[in-house]
């Protein structure tokens, strides 16, 4: 029978271990209320604090002019188009590697011990600090394969660093297409690749998209693995290839922060706004994607 | 958080993330530069600096960053086909790479080492080229009022200044007044302070730091403010601005163990103010200078330009003479 606390008449008054409980369950809900607006909270302080400082900044010019000593006429151009080429050469690189991963580990290996390993392995890889990516991005694509700190080599830092995330993210969409799906098509006479790719593939993509999605966010806010493997420079000329030296949106942000003067930490703060809208529009991406392929 | 009770902040914010969206889309393709190229027609040392084509990889001291990065953004204006890019990894960290054969201009806040040109001949990198840029001092100082403090030690410097020093004047010499001393100093994010903590705490005694209890300031204003209404009040900013606007204080004389010695300009240059005074130095190759018109280019503008921009960023300027002679270790790369 539930007793409904506070209500009408007939409702009679719990004691000893009874009301004990309910006082639980009734304050439970201001606990747990109070839990989720510390992030809520978090994210506007830090928000309206960095739109505080940094929202006046915010201009064409600023996008469009390269960096600079003088705090005034810095820009983030040169920072934006790095950053631009290192996503999508990373995107290009990672997101067949993961997929591909994702769809041999539900779709074709043999159950096992190495398929074991493979999945321990991604688990802990998806862990595994974004810093030690770039100790091994500047040991084996800087040094090793004479890349330079260049673009190539930063996106194939960051695209070892997403490739576990995205794996772990399509192996749970690839699992939630039905099984009824791959046996009529099997059924009707179509080849196990056949089946993956008309129907398990498309089946999947919306939570691919999602994880992909999700990945590159993170990388496109990576400062650390970049800064290990050399990208922290003062660059005022546009990336044209993929060999070339290059910065990015967060380690200009991280060069702002660490200068004495003042109005430098306005342009950081004016850049954050900017990397947290980008960040942000793809995340909406991936909602509205999620969203409007979702199948199953 | 005195952001939080502003009105209207939710406004202002959505309308920021709205407008913050849209020139993202756009930027990253777009190629047409806000500002102009500058006209900068062929200049005295016969190098057309706007057919230059190529890359320069600059590393090294971050004190020398500063020049080096204010260098490459006027260069990049008039050299637009030159790629420079500009990076920090201290003066060993810099050699390393030059070394190496991964950077083609290393900054340094010292000459080179013996051991570290060793390491260049093993790679078969002989012909180092050394250019110096400006001078690196700081100047220390007390109140006008302090009629005591007139020479002291880098051991008493380094004892006035370590935490767990001294905690009254009388510490350091005991004819000195009974009066707390107070420490102003620049924030621990400035060159100056990294510069002062090497030169005097742990180059003096590698077991000291820096104390915390005193009053750290980005502005040197701020300190010398601070030091000028203080009879019992120590501290120091780079020489540059006390050359410029802290003439009012009186300056120490600092004994690194060759006599007191006047912060001065000709003291600098002379190298007796020591150890609160060092060259800066820029290295690259001969041979890279032969065959690369673009590493040239970038030398010879930096030799060029460096009296404006090193006033800019506050260090010392080489008297004519020293920088004529930089110029001249250039000469013989020129055209003709």
């Amino acid at each position: 029978m539930a007793v409904r606390p506070g209500g009408s008449d007939f409702s009679l008054r719990a004691t000893g271990s009874v009301a004990r409980r309910q006082a639980l369950s009734r304050a439970s809900r201001y606990v747990l209320l109070g839990a989720s607006l510390v992030g809520v909270v978090a994210l506007i302080t830090l928000l309206w604090d960095t739109a505080a400082a940094g929202a006046s900044r915010v201009s064409w010019d600023f996008v469009t002019s390269y960096p600079s000593r003088r705090a005034a006429d810095a820009g983030l151009r040169s920072s934006i188009i790095g950053s631009t080429w290192v996503m999508a050469t990373t995107i290009l690189l990672a997101i067949p590697i993961a997929v591909g991963t994702a769809l041999w580990i539900e779709e074709f290996a043999p159950k096992g011990r190495f398929l074991t390993i493979v999945q321990l392995n991604l688990a802990n890889l998806a862990g595994v600090p974004s810093i030690i990516y770039g100790i091994l991005g500047l040991a084996v694509f800087v040094r090793y394969f004479q890349l330079g700190p260049s673009i190539l080599a930063g996106s194939l830092t960051l695209a070892l660093m997403i490739i576990p995330m995205t794996v772990i993210a399509s192996t749970e969409a690839i699992r939630q297409v039905p099984p009824s799906i791959r046996d009529g098509s099997l059924a009707l006479g179509a080849t196990h690749w056949q089946t993956v790719w008309h129907h398990v593939l498309p089946g999947a993509m919306p939570g691919i998209m999602t994880g992909t999605i999700l990945a590159i966010s993170r990388a496109a806010g990576e400062t650390a693995a970049l800064i290990m493997i050399g990208a922290f420079t003062f660059i005022a000329y546009d990336n044209t290839s993929l060999m070339e030296d290059f910065t990015t949106v967060p380690i200009q942000i991280y060069n702002w922060t660490i200068r004495p003067q003042e109005a430098f930490r306005e342009n950081a703060a004016a850049a954050i706004l900017l990397l947290i809208a980008a960040v942000f529009s793809l995340n909406l991406i991936a909602v509205i994607v999620r969203e409007r392929f979702r199948r199953y | 958080m005195a952001a939080l009770r502003r009105p209207r902040g939710r406004q202002r914010l959505i309308l920021l993330v709205l407008a913050a969206l849209s020139p993202l889309a756009g930027i990253a393709c777009g190629d047409n530069g806000g500002d102009g190229p500058a006209e900068v027609p062929t200049n005295a040392s016969g190098i057309d600096y706007t057919r230059l084509r190529g890359k320069v990889r600059v590393d090294g001291s971050s004190t020398v960053y500063p020049i080096s990065e204010a260098v490459a953004e006027e260069f990049s204006k008039v050299a637009r086909g030159v790629k420079v890019n500009v990076a920090f990894s201290g003066t060993g960290g810099g050699f390393e790479k030059f070394c190496r054969g991964d950077i083609q201009v290393s900054a340094a806040s010292r000459p080179i080492k013996a051991s570290e040109k060793q390491a260049c001949e093993e790679n078969s990198i002989t012909d180092i080229v050394e250019l110096q840029v400006a001078i690196d001092a700081l100047t220390v100082v007390v109140s006008p009022q302090n009629t005591w403090a007139t020479c002291m030690t880098t051991d008493e410097l380094n004892f006035a200044f370590r935490s767990g020093g001294a905690k009254k004047w009388s510490d350091i010499r005991p004819e000195w007044p009974d009066a707390s001393i107070k420490v102003y100093y620049p924030g621990p994010d400035s060159g100056t302070f990294d510069y002062f903590r090497e030169a005097i705490l742990t180059g003096v005694d590698r077991e000291s730091t820096h104390r915390t209890d005193g009053t750290p300031s980005e502005d040197d204003n701020v300190l010398a403010l601070g030091i000028e209404n203080d009879r019992h009040a120590i501290g120091y900013f780079g020489f540059a601005y006390f050359e410029e606007a802290g003439k009012h204080l009186k300056a120490v004389e600092v004994d690194g163990g060759h006599g007191c010695v006047e912060p001065a300009f000709d003291n600098a240059l002379r190298g007796a103010y020591v150890p609160l005074s060092r060259p800066l130095f820029i290295y690259t190759r001969e041979s890279l200078l032969r065959e690369r018109p673009e590493l040239l280019g970038f030398t010879q503008f930096y030799l060029d330009n460096i009296e404006a921009l090193v006033k800019e960023v506050g260090y010392i300027n080489m008297p004519g003479e020293l920088l004529q002679q930089q110029h001249d270790r250039l000469k013989p790369f020129l055209p003709q």
